[in-house]
């Protein structure tokens, strides 16, 4: 399980990236982030770039600031980096919260955010967050940059909105206001395996109604995305298990799941109905 | 088809000038190029943790990063954790407390209770099984292994404290 | 000294914990393994070694046309690539000795030759001067071939394997006692379809094998091998054309082996082939993705049981058909599979009327061998459903049904009208009964009840299950130990022993320290080394310390009985008033007096010795121990578990394993096989599988797939070790305890998924996966 051979190339700055990226895209070219999930899909052969672009060596690209409202996350920022000790508010502690959910401790000290987000695995909790909070993602290539919002970018399996010679330079997610709560409910068979069924929730509570849901579910279908028709039903009303049942059963009925299997969809319905109590405290 | 890179590799304080393709997996030349036989392959995708080293301090998979990605890192591998024939008080722990059968696992495991036991010394039941979830064994069934972790650790807070006093 | 083996009997080992038998002493082998600075296939080098690597069949069953090899034999630093023409010469892979006939044409080719028969099969094999290049070059063989239709279910109607040879090779039965009648006459019959799903050992460390001619003294070394090296050297020698002693097997360190590995496999013949044609080293280590499709799979069986009882809920008779999926080919077992399933079903249960038929086929899957309590996890799941489902018929409490049947102390030995594995089954020694009860009472059984009743109300799925399992351990036919004391007064065991990575060199240390007087961390313990001992059985069936630490026992104390002997000459004290303590003989009534070591006793009784004349010289003693019978470890398994009902996890909360070992050598080691074995057996309760997909392509090839148990995944585990039972043949009265913890699990844990899902008999299959549960639960509530 030796990987196949390439070229390799470690750029110092971003603009050196971007031009190698331009030359190198149509020849199979990629990039190298943390690599944490391109190194095994090289190994096992399935993933064969002829050329890497490592970006671990660009001075920058492990930043991450808050500043007016906004998490800027750049390209290396890595996992670990990621909780209660580096983003305030109720999104730090949602992030320390689905960190624990991505794969194991040694991957979380290499792998990268916005690596996870430009990878699209279904499954990946990273992307279900990007496409549940109102996130935009910057990309940028030598033609220039262009801001997609979090809901567009995410296409198909394992496919987003980036160009081959474009990069994923900063993804953007909205720092929570104190008053916001987040629930997040995952299905795996071990500890760190892969989510079978995987869902968010962001809301208020006020005055014991839900106001401004938000709610995502990732890895049934072949990509992440907000559920529309269940937040409708939650909008407004006071939550109680029937009425995450009733949000469930009208989200299910609007799935396209990868997997035609209903247990599949027994355990999207059992997610939502977690994340949902896990936010606003109502056991279901 | 592609070309060779001299890369120095730091293992253990030790510089190592190795010339290598880029595909060579940090795992692979810290075994074959450095000599350093340790580290054992379990896997080779990401999975089983048997390749675990230190990285700045930091456990990593070796069998997933590659070699030319390590310049210029502190890397520490299992054979740097005793001084000479001292071993370290995690070793020694895993002696006393039968962590190991074929100890196939037992470097990867080595490193990553080096990790915790700086980082956190201290941490709780559950972080600890959460932590130790990252890496396989097939032989003990992990109880050892963990009371090995704790140990350990007991046994650093008694010679930091021997050590306060004296 | 001298070559006769007396037969007399040697004295058994006392009762209790000596110096250091019965202690928990930490291991001699450790030091190099926690510094890493072990010898794994892996870390072995020689200079200007090649690497091998293997082209595998990418389809389940086809007609080979072609295999091209020019692209390949042109890639940067290739030296050669051989199909099987190449290696034509050399015969089918044979099986070790079994009384079944007629299993000879399904043996496997060191490269396929007409048919593929599995994805996975090796094809071809490319020598390259690096492991990376080795792999490029190998994708460039060409392998055209025509697909055949695949049989991938061992229940359906055999097929075709070749021509005049259907997929059948054998049927296993053994029968005793009236069936007919125990059937025709009983109160109630229960009837069962039950299977085993397919998963294996998968040792963390993947298979290797380096290959080195020493031209200079006309030696084939064979490295990183393990388990059974006599026999290998033997066949290895005699497929390639070579006398034994021009071949040498060396064990290094051994990263698990769980029966799945030292076997002979097809790479094994090809490396030894090729560096002695190709006149080089050459080196091949398995990837991961290889392992899970090359190496041997194990447990696939589909049994359809019927039980006869009477009013009571006793056992009347049995009558079970099983069908055993092979895989695409005989192996080195054989069908002994097959046969530990038929002969081992029993269990623990006096059972007057028995018939089993044992349908061992081949399928278009990686071919299957023995894995940690072969045959037994798997009649121990059927068996004991069997008890659950007797004891749900009549509306008996689970645990009265088994007290009722189990064969008790006073009826041991009890004999079984049944044979396994050549030997006949004879429960050998236990207090079946008595470790039940004080498995039950550690667990805190009654008190669990009133606490399963409470969670239950307030609205937790929980249930507890048990098993009775018995093992079999201690396989002979022999083994043999040399015990050596030099002139500085060290100690050396040479043993035919293998190593697993279980401690086989602590346990015989402690043995034979304790007989002969020394420290054990100054024995040397020697094993899996051809060229050192003539004659081994190896490491499997937890034969070791039965057969090579009986063997050790008997060497130490005629060490130690001709130390004696000298001594009482220099000393000029009778021998009988004598001991040895840390290498000292001194008075044993502890006054003082005059001593000798060991060292120089030795010294004395060297070549140039005149004491020495007309025998053979040094402190020396050469033993073997024999035994016809397998001696029977047995105990119980207990589950508390918990099942979340919106997904259908289970979770194994708390677990006990009661097993009584004859004797602990060391409890520390013994308890670690326990808790060992039992993560793997959950493992195959719980999550391990190899499945295939329609057209037979492996599913499972890597381990995202295939689902080894994390420390997340287990339960808090209590170990209740007993030694009630010492067996009666051997001086040691140890029962092997290498396979206890794996063997009850399924059994156990399908019980307690039942009791959680208050609905008896719902678990028909292994593992229980969450979608199962949750069907089983009715899907959402």
């Amino acid at each position: 399980m030796k990987p196949a051979p390439f070229h390799y190339h470690a750029p110092g700055t971003e603009g050196e990236a971007l031009a190698l990226l331009a030359e190198l895209a149509p020849e199979e070219g990629r990039i190298l982030a943390g690599g944490q999930s391109l190194i095994p899909a090289m190994a096992l052969r399935v993933a064969r770039p002829a050329h890497l672009v490592d970006i671990g060596n660009v001075p920058g690209f492990d930043r991450l600031t808050s500043e007016d409202g906004i998490l800027r996350i750049r390209p290396c920022v890595r996992h670990a980096a990621l909780g209660t000790g580096t983003v305030p508010g109720p999104l730090g502690a949602l992030l320390e919260t689905m960190r624990g959910h991505v794969a194991h401790l040694p991957i979380r000290t290499r792998g990268t955010f916005c690596g996870s987000l430009a990878n699209a695995d279904p499954a990946s909790e990273w992307c279900l967050l990007a496409a549940t909070l109102g996130s935009s993602m910057l990309l940028r290539s030598v033609r220039g940059g262009r801001e997609v919002a979090g809901e567009a970018f995410f296409q198909g399996f394992m496919t987003t909105a980036l160009a081959p010679d474009e990069m994923l330079v900063e993804v953007r997610l909205p720092l929570l206001a104190e008053t916001v709560r987040t629930g997040f409910f995952e299905f795996s068979r071990r500890a760190g395996d892969f989510a079978q069924a995987a869902a968010l929730a962001v809301l208020e509570l006020r005055h014991g109604a839900i106001v401004a849901p938000r709610l995502g579910l990732g890895a049934v279908e072949d990509r992440p995305r907000r559920l529309p028709e269940a937040e409708m039903m939650l909008e407004g009303r006071a939550p109680s298990a029937a009425l995450f049942r009733e949000a469930a059963a009208a989200a299910r009925a609007g799935l396209l799941p990868m997997d035609e299997d209903s247990y599949r969809l027994d355990l999207a319905e059992t997610a939502i109905r977690r994340a949902l109590s896990a936010a606003t405290g109502v056991p279901e | 088809m592609s070309g060779l890179h001299d890369i120095v590799l730091t293992v253990n304080g030790e510089r190592h000038a190795v010339r290598v393709e880029a595909r060579r997996t940090l795992a692979d030349v810290i075994r074959e190029d450095c000599g350093l036989t340790g580290t054992h392959l379990g896997c080779e995708h990401g999975v089983c943790g048997a390749c675990t080293v230190l990285m700045d301090d930091q456990p990593v998979r070796a069998c997933l990063v590659f070699a030319v990605q390590a310049q210029g890192r502190a890397l520490r591998t299992v054979e740097g954790l005793a001084q000479g024939s001292r071993l370290s008080p995690l070793q020694q722990a895993f002696v006393d407390n039968h962590a190991l059968q074929c100890g196939y696992c037992t470097p990867g495991f080595l490193m990553l209770g080096t990790a915790i036991l700086e980082q956190d010394p201290a941490i709780g039941d559950e972080a600890l099984v959460d932590a130790l979830s990252s890496n396989i064994c097939r032989c003990t069934g992990y109880a050892n292994i963990a009371k090995a972790i704790r140990a350990a650790a007991a046994a650093m807070r008694a010679e930091t404290a021997a050590a306060e006093v004296a | 000294m001298d070559g006769l083996i007396p037969v007399e009997e040697r004295p058994a080992l006392a009762a209790g914990p000596g110096d250091f038998v019965g202690r928990s002493v930490t291991r001699i082998e450790d030091a190099p393994l926690v510094r890493g600075e072990g010898l794994f296939a892996a870390d072995v080098n020689f200079t200007r070694q090649l690497h091998m690597r293997v082209v595998r069949a990418e389809f389940a069953h086809a007609r080979i046309l072609s295999v091209s090899t020019e692209a390949a034999r042109a890639m940067p630093g290739v030296v050669a690539v051989w199909t099987a023409e190449d290696v034509a010469d050399i015969p089918l892979i044979p099986f070790r000795a079994t009384k079944v006939r007629g299993l000879e044409p399904y043996c496997q080719p060191v490269l396929a030759r007409d048919r593929m028969r599995y994805v996975g099969e090796p094809v071809a094999v490319v020598f390259a001067d690096d492991a990376y290049r080795a792999e490029d070059a190998a994708e460039m063989v060409v392998v055209e071939a025509e697909e055949l239709a695949v049989l991938l279910d061992a229940t359906a109607a055999p097929g075709e394997f070749a021509p005049g040879l259907h997929t059948e090779p054998t049927i296993v039965r053994k029968e005793y006692g009236e069936v007919e009648a125990a059937f025709r006459s009983a109160h109630a019959v229960v009837e069962l379809e039950l299977s085993v799903g397919r998963h294996s050992g998968v040792p963390l460390e993947t298979r290797g094998a380096i290959a080195r001619y020493d031209a200079a003294r006309d030696v084939l070394e064979l490295h990183g091998t393990a388990k059974k090296q006599h026999w290998n050297r033997d066949e290895i020698a005699r497929l390639l054309g070579r006398p034994p002693q021009g071949v040498h097997l060396f064990e290094g360190h051994v990263g698990g082996g769980f029966g799945v590995r030292g076997e002979l496999y097809p790479e094994d013949l090809l490396v030894c082939a090729a560096a002695l044609r190709l006149r080089r080293p050459v080196k091949w280590i398995e990837d991961r993705r290889e392992h899970l499709v090359a190496t041997n799979h194990s447990r696939e069986q589909h049994h359809r049981i019927r039980a006869a009882v009477d009013a009571d809920g006793r056992l009347l008779g049995i009558d079970d058909v099983f069908f055993h999926d092979q895989g695409a080919y005989v192996r080195t077992h054989g069908a002994r599979v097959v046969d530990l399933a038929a002969g081992m079903l029993p269990g623990p249960y006096r059972l007057p009327a028995f018939r089993v038929a044992g349908h061992f086929r081949l399928t278009n899957k990686t071919p299957s061998a023995t894995y940690r309590a072969p045959g037994r996890f798997e009649t121990t799941f059927v068996r004991e459903r069997v008890m659950d489902a007797i004891a749900a018929r009549l509306g008996l409490d689970r645990i009265e049904v088994r007290r009722r049947n189990l064969v008790t102390a006073a009826e041991m030995p009890h004999a079984r009208p049944l044979d396994t594995l050549g030997v006949d089954v004879v429960l050998d020694s236990g207090d079946y009964g008595g470790l039940l009860d004080k498995a039950l009472s550690r667990f805190g059984w009654d008190a669990l009840q009133g606490e399963l009743a409470a969670r239950r109300a307030s609205g937790e799925c929980v249930g507890a299950g048990l098993a009775f399992f018995v093992e079999k351990s201690g396989l002979g036919p022999s083994d043999g130990v040399r015990v050596a004391v030099d002139a500085t007064g060290a100690v050396e065991l040479v043993s035919g022993a293998a190593s697993v990575g279980q401690g086989v060199e602590t346990v015989l240390a402690q043995i034979c320290a304790e007989a002969l007087g020394v420290d054990y961390a100054r024995v040397r313990v020697v094993r899996g080394r051809t060229d050192r001992i003539e004659f081994g059985n190896g490491a499997h069936a937890s034969r070791v310390t039965v057969m090579s630490g009986s063997a050790t026992w008997k060497a130490a104390l005629a060490v130690r009985e001709m130390a004696l002997d000298c001594a009482a000459r220099l000393l000029q004290l009778p021998s009988s008033g004598l001991t040895i303590r840390d290498g000292v003989v001194m008075r044993e009534d502890g006054l003082a007096g005059p001593t000798v070591t060991l060292a120089e006793i030795a010294r004395g009784m060297g070549p140039n010795s005149r004491a020495m004349h007309g025998h053979t010289p040094g402190l020396t003693a050469e033993r073997w121990f024999w035994s016809d019978h397998m001696a029977y470890p047995y105990g119980i398994h207990l589950a508390l578990v918990r099942i979340d009902r919106g997904t259908g996890r289970v979770v194994a909360e708390r677990y006990l394993v009661a097993n009584d070992v004859g004797r602990a050598i060391n409890p520390m080691l013994v308890e670690g096989q326990i808790v060992g074995g039992l993560a793997q057996g959950l493992g195959g309760a719980l999550y391990e599988e190899f499945r295939y997909d329609p057209s037979g392509q492996p599913l499972s090839t890597t381990f995202a797939d295939y689902l080894i148990p994390t420390i997340a995944e287990m339960p808090v585990v209590d170990v209740l070790i007993a030694e009630d039972a010492p067996s009666p043949l051997n001086p040691l009265g140890v029962k092997g305890a290498g396979e206890g913890g794996t063997n009850g699990a399924g059994a156990a844990i399908a019980a307690a998924v039942d009791d959680a899902l208050r609905r008896p008999g719902a678990i028909t299959a292994l593992p229980v996966v969450p979608a199962t549960v949750h069907r089983l639960l009715g899907g959402l509530a």
